[in-house]
């Protein structure tokens, strides 16, 4: 387990310098001069080369590559082109925040609900409430984020006025009861990115457990359990359940890699922000120090997500950290 | 089906053996009827794409500003937009758009990159097969959309120029302009779906590599390639064919988000992902629903379509 361990964090500093690299590369060569954004009105050569050195923007593309990794590494993600004045870290950080409290929520939530529908599906297989089951969350999540998410703001926003229509407003919420009693509850800005974040997630996690809660249920100590005298239900949660939840960890990184690149649609269409909205901001008006940031953070966050994800199926299955990826 | 049937010039025991198994996996497959729905609705969204400068009613760029934002009538079936052009159309067109984008990713970036070098890796094994395994894993480990909006972003005003050079070019260049809103997100989507190929076929030649006909043709002094093409390809190419098939509604899915991100194919090509964005916002969802719900149900029910096939082909794979 050590040796896979050492042989997979070993390739992470070679795996974060060729995207950083390459994001680099691609924002530099990448359409409209960012000196020539930050100009603004003047075409004066003398004042855009002395842009382009504050920027670090003269020299080959490794030696710029190199002042902006040697700065990066202290923390330093330069200025935003767009927004003056300010630096890329102090625009990033609290969108960051917001992004990540609304991610960890949605994960929590695809699993909460995913997992019993999943035990659900094994639990009627062979009857017709389990291809329902599997089959509608399938079709949930087969329609993308951006067609659903207008239909669903416009009924329960607009049409029922039962939740904000967008916007973002912490976790908490603090109701009043006859001004008096301050009663915490959620959010109601949470509900609809919540709705739009997960559903697609469901079915992902739900075949999972059903797949697996399938194969244990064939297994001798279930047989076991049942021989025992034990009722279906007490077997289904406490014998078939937790066995069925351990190929579940590989499925961690996969459902928050969707929840992620859904954030960008649902950030953008709600007016929440997070990374997704200002990535596709700074996309649109070619903020490429922003850009850059932004990008390389998600990246990170991947190549973590990838590393942790890997790890735990190498504890599960033996076969994986013995170097037996050759069958795989 | 048609890939595996060039293998029969070259062995023949080997092509029975294929050729019995795409008879078999097509009986399996015809007993599913799930998957032959979604089968049907693939074939009607993608033949009417083909079709579109055939069956589309108007052409996809006509606009008719009296006519503007109407519901559907006699005259447009699924109403017209903003600029008074035909629902329909635009989204027959956008079809066309998708089918095109996504076969050629699936034939540049899966078929030649991806297959090559999953042949090449499992093949040669050693330092090759390593460099290319990391290399594959540094690409999966990149965020995909934010990747391939800044990659296309970057990639897009080159093509551009590309496609006016070769808009003067005499002859054949008339074809290459027209292609060139497809060339940025084509490329940019191949850099990245060539890796799940490339381990797929990897793992598929480590199964063979050792088989006797393998040894026996190098016993008779076959070349590395000859090896590859000849004898390797021709005996995974109908599963690697049907493992794409089942990825083609990813690619389709992501051409639609980045058109949507405007990095993907510019106007005036139709695409899904603009009508899309054309349609969404909560006001013009209310005031003019077919706008979205067009695009929106075509989109969804293809990709619901791939997701069933793609389930029902992995099955029939695994019972192999």
């Amino acid at each position: 387990m050590t040796g896979y361990v050492i042989r997979r964090l070993a390739i992470l500093p070679l795996t974060l310098f060729v995207v950083s690299f390459f994001t680099f590369a691609i924002a530099r060569y990448g359409p409209g001069d960012p000196v020539t954004i930050a100009a603004g009105q003047v075409r004066d050569p003398e004042v855009l080369e002395r842009i382009r050195h504050e920027r670090g923007l003269d020299g080959t593309i490794f030696e710029q590559y190199q002042r902006w990794a040697v700065r990066a590494l202290e923390g330093d993600f330069g200025e935003s082109f767009i927004q003056r004045g300010y630096s890329v870290r102090e625009l990033v950080v609290p969108k960051m925040i917001v992004s990540a409290q609304l991610n960890v929520l949605s994960i929590v939530f695809v699993f909460v609900i995913g997992v019993p529908l999943g035990m659900l599906a094994a639990w009627f297989q062979g009857k017709w409430i389990d291809p329902l089951i599997i089959s509608s969350l399938l079709f949930l999540s087969a329609i993308p984020v951006l067609v659903i998410l207008p239909p669903i703001q416009w009924l329960l926003a607009v049409r029922f006025h039962i939740i904000p229509v967008g916007g973002w407003g912490g976790l908490i919420d603090i109701y009043w009861i006859a001004g008096v009693i301050a009663v915490p509850i959620p959010n109601p800005h949470l509900y609809l990115p919540l709705i739009v974040l997960t559903v697609p997630g469901f079915s992902g996690v739900a075949r999972l457990v059903r797949i697996t809660a399938l194969q244990v249920a064939r297994e001798d100590y279930v047989r076991t359990a049942r021989a025992k005298g034990l009722t279906e239900t007490t077997v289904a949660l406490r014998h078939v359940l937790p066995n069925a939840m351990l190929p579940l960890v590989t499925a961690i990184g996969l459902s928050l890699a969707g929840i992620v690149e859904g954030s960008y649609f649902t950030e953008t269409l709600l007016g929440i922000p997070g990374i997704g909205a200002f990535t596709f901001e700074s996309v649109r008006s070619r903020d490429y120090d922003v850009i850059l940031a932004t990008t390389l953070i998600v990246a990170v966050f991947f190549i973590v997500m990838n590393l942790l994800t890997d790890l735990a199926y190498a504890r599960i299955d033996p076969r994986v950290r013995l170097g037996a990826s050759n069958l795989s | 089906m048609t890939i595996a049937a060039p293998a029969a010039a070259n062995s023949p025991a080997e092509a029975a053996a294929s050729r019995g198994s795409v008879a078999l996996f097509w009986e399996r497959l015809r007993k599913k009827k799930l998957a032959m729905m979604s089968l049907m609705v693939i074939v009607l969204i993608y033949g009417g794409g083909i079709l579109a400068p055939v069956i589309a009613p108007y052409s996809y760029t006509q606009q008719n500003i009296d006519q503007a934002l109407q519901g559907p009538s006699r005259a447009h079936p699924l109403g017209t937009d903003r600029l008074g052009r035909d629902m329909l159309s635009r989204a027959l067109y956008s079809a066309r758009t998708t089918l095109v984008v996504s076969v050629a990713v699936l034939v540049s970036g899966s078929l030649i990159i991806g297959n090559g070098l999953g042949l090449i890796a499992g093949y040669r094994g050693g330092w090759v097969d390593n460099t290319i395994m990391r290399v594959g894993e540094v690409f999966s480990s990149l965020p995909g959309l934010p990747m391939l909006i800044l990659v296309n972003a970057a990639l897009s005003p080159r093509v551009d120029e590309f496609a006016k050079w070769a808009g003067r070019l005499p002859g054949g260049g008339g074809v290459v302009h027209d292609f060139a809103s497809y060339i940025s997100i084509f490329a940019a989507l191949s850099l990245f779906f060539w890796v799940g190929t490339a381990r797929y076929v990897r793992s598929l030649v480590l199964q063979l590599r050792e088989r006797d006909f393998i040894l026996a043709a190098q016993a008779l002094g076959a070349s590395t390639p000859r090896i590859l093409v000849r004898h390797l390809l021709p005996n995974i190419a109908f599963i690697v064919v049907l493992q794409l098939s089942a990825t083609l509604g990813s690619v389709a899915g992501t051409e639609v988000a980045l058109t949507w991100f405007g990095v993907g194919v510019q106007p005036p090509t139709p695409s899904f992902g603009a009508m899309i964005y054309d349609g969404s916002g909560t006001r013009t969802f209310q005031a003019y629903p077919h706008l979205l719900l067009v695009p929106g149900i075509f989109v969804s029910l293809l990709l619901f379509a791939f997701a069933l096939l793609g389930d029902a082909i992995n099955d029939v794979i695994r019972e192999r």
